[in-house]
């Protein structure tokens, strides 16, 4: 065991100092206490703090104590609320409602007290709220800083985060600044009652395999959550959220990028994260004007168009299209594969969606093992009458 | 400029993983062992910085003896030297401890301008050491690099473009940096023979928990506050159905069943 000074709070007021009894305590040159060797953690100076600067790490078995309560960060895109943030919203309310605890949430940006009325729609109890222009947009040093900050005050035993682009620059920073566990990408989150720890159920492998990993001493127990598994919780209409305004710790200077440009993705207009519906195109698609194709069927289907290995090695579509194990895990409500034969790499950035239709002229092809729906044929012929069938049924729709 | 590249020896992804039934734990004997294909970009990525700046690469693994294959994998496509962190002290880390080890590793290194890790690797598909990495040395993190632009050593800048969701973000930051790197950012190079040649005669020293300047605690299974309490095979996919007849009727049929489970709303 040993104290911890967090220098952010620390004034420098020196009643730790008075207090200690063994002159264990010091102030530094930057004026921080700072504790020494004979210190033999009586806890008195964690008592006289009048900013709560000194903590106890506590070795295995001892420091889950004094952890209390579920947060979830809501994660945004400048002030735009992502629907996985929400998602975590209603599966931490259950979590916290088996452990008898509080849900929080926290939400750091600017006009992150507007988010706050959002995220206040849902059944949370408490939202800390972290309002400043500096966090307009997320960098990771300012938002782990913050979030840093606000977990060393109100203690939480669980934190969420979406496994995001975002999430995870977030999560794998933060985890380490607090020195715990953190498991990424769960698909799965349960309480064991009896020793109260989060179960994370997670796939590695590229989904072939199936783990629950714990965090039974270090708290928080931190999980990184896949979007689009845990469903969207209804909105409520009580008494709305306690909110807690927290000054932010963090200044303009910590922005420790310049963001000199952003390049909008023209292709598609849907992003793969968020698609509930991908179409995607392998070698079967012959070139990159077919590619065109399967964009129109995107289109009216409402979806996005995604990409095997081969055909963004050929150069036909770029990269950003890729689903596979290089290329990004998708989840979407329905998957069409089409000319893709299915090779195992590809298999495990897709194998999860709910539902996968897969055309492809070879009936051998390993695609169709893992297809809902098959269709053994040429799909410069079926896509093309998808496409024709689905554009009548709307206008019948429309008409009726 | 000195360029440290972390990589990671993983199994094959075309060997079946499998699972002992008893133990529960996965088989790793007699699976191919490969470099993690995201880290084959993040060697090319330092080997064509130092071409472009001069300077070094130095890479890095932690694993078990056999880890060493990687490196040398490493050093025949242009790295200067190589390091294994291999010891039981290591065995069970999780990704805080993995990030540990490696970042006193680095330090032991002496001065280092930049880090450059894969994205993720394809057996633990965490993305969490790149992070947690440059958190440890105090780096600027730049993830999901799919080009640097520019390095400017005098002034120490770095320019970037990061692959987001929505499209691709031009950062500047300064060195030392750590970035992780997506597949687009190059297409690595096979080596040569003479380069092989030179790779197997370079000595790659193994380094145990006496050579980091560290805390004890903090490596292998007692600094992982992760534990992986069960492994399992998910349930296979329900079988599949293959929809038969002419391409209009077939059609059909796949609109009406996915329709019929709202699927899409037609």
């Amino acid at each position: 065991m040993a104290l911890k000074v967090i220098k952010e709070r620390c004034t420098g007021c020196g009643l730790c100092v008075q207090v200690c009894p063994y002159n264990a305590i010091k102030l530094s040159d930057e004026n921080v206490a700072e504790i020494l060797e004979s210190c033999i953690l009586c806890g008195q100076c964690i008592e006289a703090c009048p900013m709560k600067a000194i903590l106890m790490e506590e070795k295995h078995g001892e420091e889950a104590t004094g952890y209390r309560g579920v947060m979830v960060f809501v994660e945004h895109e400048f002030g735009r609320i992502n629907h996985v943030s929400f998602e975590l919203l209603g599966k931490g309310r259950e979590l916290a409602d088996k452990l008898m605890v509080p849900l929080c949430a926290m939400v750091m940006g600017d006009g992150a007290k507007d988010m706050a009325k959002e995220v206040g729609a849902y059944d949370v109890d408490e939202i800390c709220v972290v309002d400043a222009p500096h966090l307009r947009e997320y960098q990771t040093n300012p938002y782990v800083r913050e979030a840093e900050n606000i977990i060393n005050e109100y203690r939480p035993e669980i934190v969420l985060i979406g496994a995001t682009t975002l999430g995870r620059d977030f999560a794998g920073a933060l985890a380490t600044r607090l020195e715990t566990g953190l498991t990424a990408d769960c698909t799965g989150l349960d309480i064991d009652l009896e020793k109260r720890l989060l179960l994370q159920t997670r796939p590695a492998f590229g989904g072939n395999i199936m783990a629950t990993i714990l965090c039974p001493y270090k708290r928080p127990q931190m999980s990184t959550v896949r979007p689009k598994v845990m469903p969207m919780p209804e909105k409520v209409t009580k008494d709305g959220a306690h909110i807690i305004e927290i000054e932010p710790i963090s200044t303009p200077k910590d922005l420790l990028l310049s963001i000199l440009d952003f390049i909008k993705d023209t292709a598609g207009t849907v992003n793969l994260a968020d698609a509930d519906i991908i179409v995607s195109g392998g070698r079967g698609i012959k070139g990159p004007e077919n590619f065109k194709m399967l964009f129109e069927l995107a289109q009216v289907l409402g979806g996005a168009v995604g990409a095997s290995r081969a055909a963004v090695d050929s150069g036909w579509i770029p990269y950003a299209h890729q689903v596979g194990q290089t290329g990004r895990t998708v989840r979407p409500k329905l998957y069409i594969a089409c000319g893709i034969s299915g090779a195992i790499q590809h298999l495990a950035g897709m194998q999860t969606s709910d539902i996968i239709v897969a055309i492809n002229k070879d009936p051998e092809a390993p695609i169709f093992k893992v297809a809902n729906y098959g269709i053994v044929g040429d799909l410069f012929k079926v896509v093309p009458e998808i496409i024709r069938q689905v554009k009548e049924r709307k206008a019948k729709s429309a008409v009726s | 400029m000195r360029i440290v590249v972390c990589i990671k020896q993983v199994p094959s992804t075309e060997a079946k993983v499998q699972m002992d039934p008893v133990k529960g734990t996965l088989i790793r004997e007699g699976v191919e062992s490969v470099v993690n294909p995201f880290d084959e970009y993040a060697i090319e990525e330092g080997v064509r910085l130092k071409e472009r700046y001069g300077g070094e690469v130095i890479a890095v693994s932690m694993g078990p003896p056999q880890a060493k294959d990687a490196l040398r994998q490493a050093l025949a496509m242009g790295a200067d030297k190589a390091a294994l962190l291999s010891d039981r002290a290591f065995a069970g880390s999780d990704t805080l401890a993995t990030a540990y080890t490696l970042s006193l590793a680095i330090k032991k290194l002496g001065e280092i301008d930049l880090v450059i890790c894969g994205k993720q690797a394809t057996d633990g598909d965490t993305a969490q050491v790149g992070p947690g990495l440059a958190q440890r040395l105090g780096f600027r993190q730049l993830t999901y690099v799919c080009k640097v632009r520019e390095i400017n050593l005098e002034g120490k800048k770095i320019v970037v473009e990061r692959l987001l969701d929505e499209g691709v973000q031009v950062a500047e930051t300064t060195l030392p940096a750590l970035m992780t790197v997506v597949k687009d950012i190059n297409q690595p190079r096979l080596p040569n023979v003479i380069s092989i040649r030179r790779a197997a005669r370079t000595e790659i020293p193994i380094w145990g928990p006496q050579d980091l300047n560290g805390d004890q605690a903090k490596f292998g299974f007692d600094g992982s506050p992760t534990q992986v309490v069960r492994i399992f095979t998910p349930p296979p996919r329900a079988g599949g159905q293959i929809l038969e007849g002419e391409v209009p009727e077939v059609v059909s049929k796949l609109l009406d069943a996915l329709s019929s489970q709202q699927v899409i709303s037609i």
